[in-house]
């Protein structure tokens, strides 16, 4: 077996700001593996992040996704964009095994070495997207990309991360996709900027079109109404569409430069990373499989209950943090 | 530190026999794998891009029309010319004997043939993913 070279890390860190594929795409294993190397990764990356326009494409499974950004992909290596693309797919709850089955559909932006395709395992998170691609899309936006497209795994009703991750969301449809009472409904049908309904040479296209903009029209007037586009992904026909309406977005957003969002958006992330150090401070230590053990035997015994354990526990804890 | 392999399993070429690369991508998911499954009709070029981007440490080739003294070895080559002659590449399918050797010594490191058992495929993984996470 040939091991793997040795490179220092400081040197791949590098080679993958000047532009070099291999040392980018272990940049990312590693950051997507949250190995000890990750923080450091991060850290050294954060200045060199150029604002890419990262745009989210999400919706039920099926519909078209990976073949719209594919597309869409397409459009943006002609205006000369360097392009990245994440593409989640589910990971097994039972195996922890996954298919990674979005490539498959991106053969044309494949072929083109200035598109950078990276697909990712959900890992148990439930969200859409995986724990780190956010992280992710910062190391391709370190490495120069301009345009990132963030593709989840197949979405029910609620999986909303990619909201929080992306500057404009895509929420691709399908004519089956249900009446307007589903277009009612909160969640997905809430953070879209674009609607797509793809495969729109399927009967019932421009019904649930009209469906989705009479959902809206009931609503008060959004600053950004969200324009509901026909597609057909496979045969590229309305994809241009979509990719002006993401740019009409980008530009709005540009006008509408909301301090008071992107400063939510930070402290989320913020509170993300810090709600996982806590985690890890609280749950990784050998103490706390200890305090879990113990306490849950005592539950099922019936001497305690959860609630008061619990209680118990995050006094223990606070009284720890203080001796520190 | 433990490590999962990532193994991307496509076919290249004109051959578009894909039921033995789909039992083998999704037994591999059964076992725990990530697996990139690539499909059919791919180019030595296409794959080792994609083996590259997506950093695995395996790839496997489902070969049955022939082409594969051809296509193996560029493949090879290729990852070699990125640098990235770490990933293994292991081979199934309709392979002559003759062949084999010449592979093997070319530098692919596994060949399973026709009566294979997913089980014996994954267990040579499993070898695989030992030896890597200690490195």
């Amino acid at each position: 077996m040939i091991p793997i070279k040795t490179i220092p890390l400081e040197q791949i860190i590098q080679q993958a700001l000047d532009g070099k594929e291999s040392s980018l795409s272990r940049l990312i294993t590693l950051v997507e593996n949250e190995t000890p190397e990750a923080a450091h990764i991060l850290k050294t990356l954060y200045p060199h992040r150029k604002k890419a326009f990262r745009i989210g494409i999400t919706g039920p499974p099926g519909g078209g996704k990976s073949t719209l950004v594919d597309r869409l992909a397409l459009l943006a290596r002609q205006q000369n964009l360097k392009v990245g693309i994440v593409c989640v797919d589910p990971t097994s709850p039972f195996t922890g095994g996954a298919i990674l089955g979005d490539r498959i559909r991106m053969n044309k932006s494949a072929a083109d070495p200035n598109i950078f395709i990276r697909s990712m395992a959900a890992r148990g998170s439930l969200g859409g997207i995986a724990r780190t691609t956010e992280e992710v899309a910062e190391v391709l936006e370190a490495a120069g990309k301009d345009l990132i497209f963030i593709e989840t795994v197949g979405v029910g009703q609620s999986e909303l991360d990619i909201f929080h991750a992306v500057d404009t969301v895509v929420v691709v449809l399908v004519p089956e996709s249900g009446t307007g009472v589903q277009a009612m409904k909160a969640g997905l049908m809430e953070i879209a900027h674009l609607f797509v309904v793809n495969k729109a040479d399927r009967p019932g296209a421009s019904r649930i079109k009209q469906e989705i903009e009479d959902v809206l029209s009931l609503a008060p007037p959004l600053e950004w109404p969200p324009p509901v586009l026909l597609t057909q992904a496979y045969r590229g026909i309305g994809v241009k569409e979509v990719f002006d309406g993401c740019l009409n977005h980008k530009a709005f957003l540009e006008k509408n430069e909301r301090h008071d969002y992107r400063l939510k958006k930070i402290e989320k992330k913020l509170r993300d990373l810090m709600l996982e150090k806590i985690e890890k401070e609280v749950f990784q230590k050998d103490k706390a499989k200890e305090n879990l053990a113990c306490f849950a035997q005592k539950i099922m015994e019936g001497v305690l209950d959860p609630y008061t354990a619990a209680e118990k526990w995050s006094k223990q804890i606070k009284k720890q943090w203080k001796e520190n | 530190m433990e490590r999962k392999l990532k193994i991307l399993i496509s076919k290249i070429g004109l051959d578009g026999h894909d039921r033995g690369a789909k039992v083998i991508a999704r037994s591999l998911r059964d076992a725990g794998f990530e697996v990139i499954y690539l499909g059919i009709h791919q180019t030595p070029e296409m794959v080792v891009n994609a083996a590259v981007q997506e950093d695995v440490d395996v790839i496997g080739l489902s070969h049955l029309s022939g082409a594969h003294m051809t296509l193996f070895p560029k493949t090879l080559e290729l990852l070699k010319q990125k640098g990235r002659e770490d990933i293994l590449v292991m081979g199934g399918g309709i392979i002559p004997e003759e062949d084999k050797a010449e592979l093997l010594k070319l530098g692919i490191v596994k060949l399973f043939g026709p009566g294979t058992l997913t089980q014996d495929i994954i267990s040579y993984l499993k070898q695989l993913e030992k030896e890597k996470s200690l490195t």
